[in-house]
């Protein structure tokens, strides 16, 4: 308790600095909270599309019984492939009159149906990115009665492009305002250190271990940074609340989450307070 | 219990501050440390306290010698060595008692054992009445008895203390004496570094070790005998009395010191 109480009180001696350090680690934590938002917001998306995604596969109207099971099946081994289905040429028409009205009157009769027969390749999941799916679409239209092949490529690309941008925009900003936080978090417990130096001398003086002189600067640095990961987590809240009231629903972030950004901004403090720590005690009990 | 052996101290811009010095101190004794400004008696208690090392030699304190000692120890070894400054070095925003506690507290004692101990010790250096008194409310003399009590709150077996009453007056530098002769009697051996000729003339019953350019040119305790070139010590003058002539050179403890009332 002893290294807490000392290091609020160095704190609360220094408040515009200590309020600065708090503010640069709450920052560059929330930077990293709104990455979350998107990041998680984008991937639960994601996995609802890749859920959909599939890959369809037209088939001539001339193959036969025979060779339809053949295909299936041998489509169906693919060690990505979860299912085929087989939608005939009557249920294309039917699930197409029933999106679209007009079809049925366009296409009144059966016998006339334009509509090619087609399979239904899904992906196991963890197997859906855009490269699997390129591949598997390739390997199916190299088949000889398969007309066509579609799956959504675009769409996933263009998902997974998001989510990179976003992840690396928020490294880029995020890490810039670590390292602002992680020097003034440094040199407050510097400050603070030198505020004590005649103290530390008279400790060295009569004994006292090197653990118990370092321990409250490096607390010091844990309580900036605990308060900063609260504050980026209450900065991160209000943004949540603020878009999904105002633009659009999304989805918080999970706990683990959460703790894993406040532990990481008393690590990032703790870093910090060590390194001025490392550097202006480095010379206790030296002879 | 405390043991130099040939120990020399080079200082990498100033050179030799302490020349192949030998010389033992047993538990309980007392002894002075002189010689003039400069003679290294303050490396002599630096290298007993471990703040330095000697660059030749050993120094062995107890159970710690210097050329075994390990970093994470030392706060063992200062336990047990208690250490005096000329200028107190007292906590100005701390009481006399609290001063004493931070001791207790940075080296670990016991909350309940604290309050009780540190009355004690107030008590030893005879200031049980000054408890709550700010370092700037007390005198030199008793600001230098709370930094004693301080150096005393670990139970050490030695006591260092570095010209103790160089920024005291007469009569307060005579109480302070006074009291380390008492902690003495007590069982703690003390090392008292001083120039001030009239304190040694006063004592002349008392071990005296006399450093002169980082040499150890005299050791009352020693058996050797009293080399011949040493006229101008401070302990010729403590058993003849000063020199008729003024041949006492700049700056020595002769002069600083004063002749004797
Ligand atoms: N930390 C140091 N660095 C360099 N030289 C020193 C240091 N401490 C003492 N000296 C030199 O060592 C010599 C002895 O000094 P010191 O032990 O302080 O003498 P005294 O205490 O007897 O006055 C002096 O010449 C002094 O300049
Ligand atoms: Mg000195």
């Amino acid at each position: 308790m002893r290294p807490f109480r000392e290091a609020l009180l160095s704190l609360v001696r220094r408040p515009v600095l200590a309020a600065l350090s708090v503010t640069a680690i709450g920052l560059s934590l929330f930077i990293l909270g709104l990455f979350g938002l998107t990041a998680h917001n984008i991937s639960k998306a994601l996995a609802a599309v890749e859920e959909k995604v599939e890959i369809v596969a037209y088939l001539r109207d001339e193959i036969d019984e025979a060779q339809l099971r053949l295909v299936r099946s041998e489509i169906g081994a693919f060690p990505e492939v979860e299912s085929v289905e087989y939608v005939s040429k009557t249920e294309a028409l039917y699930n197409a009159s029933r999106e679209l009205a007009e079809f049925s009157d366009v296409f009144p009769d059966v016998e006339v149906n334009p509509l090619p027969a087609s399979l239904e390749v899904r992906l196991l999941p963890g197997r859906r990115d855009p490269q699997t799916v390129g591949t598997v679409a390739a390997r199916i239209s190299g088949y000889e009665f398969i007309d066509e092949v579609r799956f959504g490529r675009e769409w996933v690309n263009r998902i997974h492009t998001l989510r990179r941008i976003a992840g690396g925009t928020a490294l880029i900003v995020g890490g810039s305002f670590a390292l602002v936080a992680m020097l003034l978090v440094g040199t407050t417990v510097r400050m603070s250190i030198h505020a004590r130096s005649t103290e530390i001398a008279i400790m060295e003086n009569v004994g006292a271990t090197a653990g118990f002189i370092q321990r409250p600067f490096l607390a010091e640095g844990l309580i900036s940074g605990l308060a900063g990961g609260a504050l980026a987590l209450a900065l991160t809240f209000a943004a949540y609340r603020l878009l999904d009231r105002a633009v659009m629903a999304v989805l918080w972030l999970p706990d683990l989450w959460i703790a894993a950004g406040i532990v990481g901004g008393g690590v990032l403090g703790m870093l910090s307070a060590g390194r001025s720590v490392r550097r202006e005690l480095k010379g206790l009990y030296a002879i | 219990m405390i043991k130099f052996r040939n120990v020399t101290k080079h200082y990498p811009r100033s050179g030799t501050a302490l020349a192949d010095a030998s010389f033992h101190i047993r538990k309980a004794e007392f002894a002075f440390l002189t010689g003039p400004s400069g003679a290294g008696k303050t490396t002599v208690l630096r290298l007993v306290h471990m703040e330095t090392a000697p660059t030749e030699g050993e120094v062995i304190i107890s159970r710690f010698s210097s050329t075994r000692i390990r970093r994470r120890e030392i706060p063992q070894l200062r336990r047990s060595v208690g250490f005096v400054f000329q200028d107190f070095r007292l906590l100005e925003r701390f009481t006399a008692a609290e001063n004493i506690s931070f001791a207790l507290q940075v080296t670990g004692a016991n909350r309940s054992a604290i309050r009780s101990k540190v009355m004690r010790l107030l008590g030893h250096v005879g200031l049980a009445s000054r408890a709550s008194a700010y370092p700037a409310e007390l005198s030199g003399g008793e600001r230098q008895r709370v930094a004693i009590a301080r150096a005393l709150a670990t139970d050490p077996l030695v006591l260092l203390a570095d010209e103790p009453t160089g920024n005291l007056d007469e009569r307060a530098s005579l109480g302070v004496f006074e009291l380390f002769k008492q902690l003495n009697a007590l069982g703690t051996a003390v090392i008292l570094a001083t120039h001030d000729a009239t304190l040694l003339r006063r004592h002349p019953e008392t071990r005296v070790l006399e450093l002169e350019g980082g040499r150890l040119v005299y050791d009352s305790g020693s058996d050797a005998p009293r080399p011949s070139h040493g006229d101008s010590s401070i302990f010729q003058l403590v058993r003849d009395g000063p020199p008729m002539q003024s041949g006492a050179k700049e700056g020595s403890a002769i002069e600083r010191g004063g002749p004797a009332p």
